[in-house]
């Protein structure tokens, strides 16, 4: 796995430390390091050789920042231009100057055009919007129903029309929206391969027959190398405004975003983020910059740890955390915390290289071990778990049996514990010198990282 | 056009892209660094991945020195064949198994299920099965409408609940209306969910375990479905399902577009999970059983 390219590329580049400028030799190993991370994430070949080619012309001869060793430069280097090259910014709907605005979604099957389509509309109608849902897939059995359920669901009106084609199909719902007064049309087509000449012939159609004011392609964030040619064939035939880039909620490192991009060089607008109706989020080009990069998405690490942990309790932790009074409960809530929150090596995977320390990561790994753990904190006195220096053999004799576990496996967790309570304890003297105030900033009492 | 013909269809353009590159590669030349160099690029290309791809080229550079080998074409040629072997399951006498068969199919949302339940359903009632359907996936909105649409189409039975049901009660109506009726295969469907979504995989663990203890052994199959097109998620889908049931093969959805679909390769390879079926279009028919040497061939395009 190359899930950290600054560590990598700190390899490579060690021997660099003291040197005022990259060398171009310093800069084609890591070069070969950022190809291969950059291909790891489904980025497509040939739009790989053509950043890495413009990345390099920008390292050679930089200067190394004396704030920064020359891995890390490199890597703020290929972020920045990651990020420039998706769009520096968020970008928005296009409104047509007459209503309504007509939005087209295209794209293969099983991108999730349908679920994309209802999560746009929801997202207009909160904004004050007042949109019409056309159900266009005439083919695949139960799409129209899928829509108009979804609709209902959200209190969306829909137009379908059995028996008629899809271009009738729209123009009909045209016709409806001026008539009810809806200011946007979003028109769910069917999914389609693009090699399908007939099947694009009728997207072509339909965009004549609407003039929509944007056509949206809906590309699955998973995708690998071929995302490339559906995206440049949906584009040359039919002409694209933007891209909506969905199931970013798994692990994917979503290299297909920047390949869609370059190859359309429309702007993601959206990213649908999980299977709620309400789960659309504007595209942030710089965290997706960071995923592609495997350098951690730690903003969304913190979205992610905020939805999933209580405020409060957080922030009496984190006051415990600061008076060195962390005992194994409060250890065991943490832990029940952290895997609400998805598999642990995902998160572990979110988080940039370096930050965990490695008695943590050893730990924590292992997800079947939580439940052993939790197990033998649960066989424990209240007295045991708020003191523990007080279990001795016996007592832990007793622990192994409660909780079907070793007397062995008792003491790693006791020993594993005390080794924390010394970070914790230490991180405490260091805040004190005030020399973890940067690190701190955005923790926002996530006391793992 | 008979399937054979619709297959090929499918692969000739799925491949197309792929053997344009090779074809220009393995054009007769010198081995060189440059001529392993593109043909790393080139299964990269193809989603096999790059830890993947730099093994096999790495392999390949040393057979190729092991062996002299000083042509192009001899070296295409091992490549095929290394392929072909990774992707080629070893053959197994079916455990005897108390009827109904069993098979499970799960996978991300997206990715092909539905169609690939309605088609493996006719597959087996060509063959003279009795063939039940169940609909599983109770979450997204008429995908119960959808899968009855493909079972009066294949003229099989469906069992379903109403939307937003227990799946695993599903299941176990399903079994037991199995047993009464005598069936022969019981093909399940369930909704998509993300690999990395505890709760909905602690769901497909339950729909697994319900199932195994109401006909022990079963599901006798468990099937990922897997899109074409999916990128190097697709070792970490295979991981992550495989770890929540046990996985016991791959249907690569979707051949008929321009993705090569390499990435079962990564997923044989790290995983050992073989490719079972591959599908190569919208219609009921297209459905193919996995060929492993036709599928490097047309990946390599060797017949061309």
């Amino acid at each position: 796995m190359f899930a950290n390219l600054a560590e990598k590329l700190q390899r490579t580049l060690k021997n660099l430390r003291g040197k005022g400028k990259l060398s171009e030799k310093d800069v084609d190993a890591a070069m070969r390091e950022i190809r291969l991370a950059l291909l790891e994430a489904d980025v497509n070949f040939k739009v790989v050789k053509d950043f890495v080619a413009s990345i390099r012309e920008r390292a050679v001869g930089q200067e190394v920042l004396s704030s920064l060793t020359p891995g890390q430069q490199v890597v703020k280097i290929v972020h920045q231009e990651l990020t420039r090259l998706m769009g520096q910014e968020q970008s928005r709907l296009a409104t047509a100057p007459h209503p309504p605005t007509v939005i087209m979604m295209v794209g293969l099957q099983g991108s999730g055009k349908t679920t994309t389509a209802v999560k746009l509309a929801l997202q207009l109608k909160k904004g004050g919007r007042n949109p019409l849902l056309v159900a266009a897939d005439i083919y695949r059995p139960g799409a129209v129903q899928q829509l108009e359920i979804l609709s209902q669901s959200v209190a969306l009106p829909c137009y379908s029309h059995s028996g008629a084609t899809p271009v009738e199909i729209c123009t009909g719902a045209l016709k409806q929206a001026f008539r009810e007064g809806n200011d946007h049309v979003i028109i769910d087509t069917a999914g389609r391969l693009h090699l399908d000449e007939a099947m694009m012939q009728e997207l072509k159609e339909i965009k004549a027959a609407v003039k929509p004011a944007e056509v949206l392609l809906v590309v699955d964030a998973m995708t690998g190398q071929d995302a490339v040619n559906a995206a440049a064939a949906f584009h040359e035939s039919v002409g694209l405004t933007g891209i909506i880039l969905t199931k970013l909620d798994g692990d994917t490192r979503g290299g297909a975003a920047l390949s869609v991009r370059a190859v359309t060089g429309c702007p993601v607008k959206f990213a649908g983020v999980g299977e709620k109706v309400e789960a659309l989020e504007p595209f942030h080009p710089e965290r997706m910059a960071s995923r592609i990069l495997g350098m951690g998405d730690v903003l969304s690490l913190i979205e992610k740890a905020e939805a999933a942990m209580d405020r409060d309790k957080a922030r009496e932790l984190e006051k415990k955390l600061r008076r060195q009074e962390f005992t194994l409960e409060d250890f065991r809530d943490q832990l029940q915390q952290l895997r609400s929150m998805g598999p642990l090596d995902q998160i572990l995977e979110m988080l940039p290289g370096g930050a965990i320390p490695p008695e943590i990561k050893k730990l924590s790994v292992n997800e079947k071990q939580f439940t052993r753990i939790e197990a033998i904190i649960g066989s424990m006195t209240r007295e045991e778990r708020q003191n523990p220096s007080i279990i001795n053999s016996s007592r832990r004799r007793r622990i192994a049996r409660g909780s079907g576990t070793t007397v062995q496996e008792v003491n790693r967790l006791l020993n594993q514990f005390s080794q924390m309570q010394k970070m914790f304890k230490q991180m405490g003297n260091l805040e004190k010198q005030g020399r973890l105030k940067k690190l701190k900033k955005g923790k926002r009492g996530f006391p793992f990282f | 056009m008979s399937l054979l013909e619709r297959f090929k269809a499918g692969l000739a353009r799925s491949r197309q892209g792929f053997a344009r590159r090779l074809d220009f590669l393995f054009k007769e030349g010198e081995l060189n660094e440059a001529f392993y160099q593109e043909l790393e690029e080139a299964l990269i290309a193809g989603d096999v991945g790059v830890e993947t791809s730099l093994k096999l080229v790495e392999q390949l550079r040393q057979d190729a020195a092991r062996n002299r080998l000083k042509e192009r074409e001899a070296v295409r040629e091992l490549l095929l064949q290394k392929l072909t072997e990774i992707l080629t399951a070893p053959e197994e006498e079916p455990a005897p198994i108390e009827p109904p068969l069993v098979i499970l199919l799960v996978g991300v949302n997206g990715s092909g299920k539905t169609t690939t339940a309605a088609k493996l359903a006719r597959l087996y009632r060509e063959q003279g099965r009795k063939v039940l359907l169940v609909a599983g996936d109770t979450f997204r909105a008429a995908a119960i409408d959808q899968l009855q649409v493909w079972a009066d189409r294949a003229g099989v039975d469906l069992i379903r609940q109403q939307p937003g049901s227990d799946p695993s009660a599903v299941f176990y109506d399903a079994i037991n209306a199995a047993r009464a009726r005598q069936v022969d295969v019981v093909i399940g469907d369930t909704a998509g969910r993300l690999h990395t979504k505890v709760n909905l995989m602690e769901e497909l663990k339950k729909i697994h375990r319900v199932i195994g203890r109401l006909h022990p052994g079963a599901p006798h199959q468990v099937l990922l479905v897997l899109d074409a097109t999916t990128g190097q998620n697709g070792i970490a889908q295979a991981a992550r399902f495989n770890e929540a049931v046990p996985v016991t093969g791959v249907v690569l959805t979707k051949l008929d577009g321009t993705a090569r679909g390499g990435i079962v390769v990564a997923v044989r390879e790290t995983m050992n999970i073989p490719v079972r079926y591959i599908g190569v279009g919208e219609k009921m028919e297209d459905l193919a059983p996995f060929d492993p040497s036709a599928f490097t061939r047309a990946l390599l395009a060797a017949e061309s």
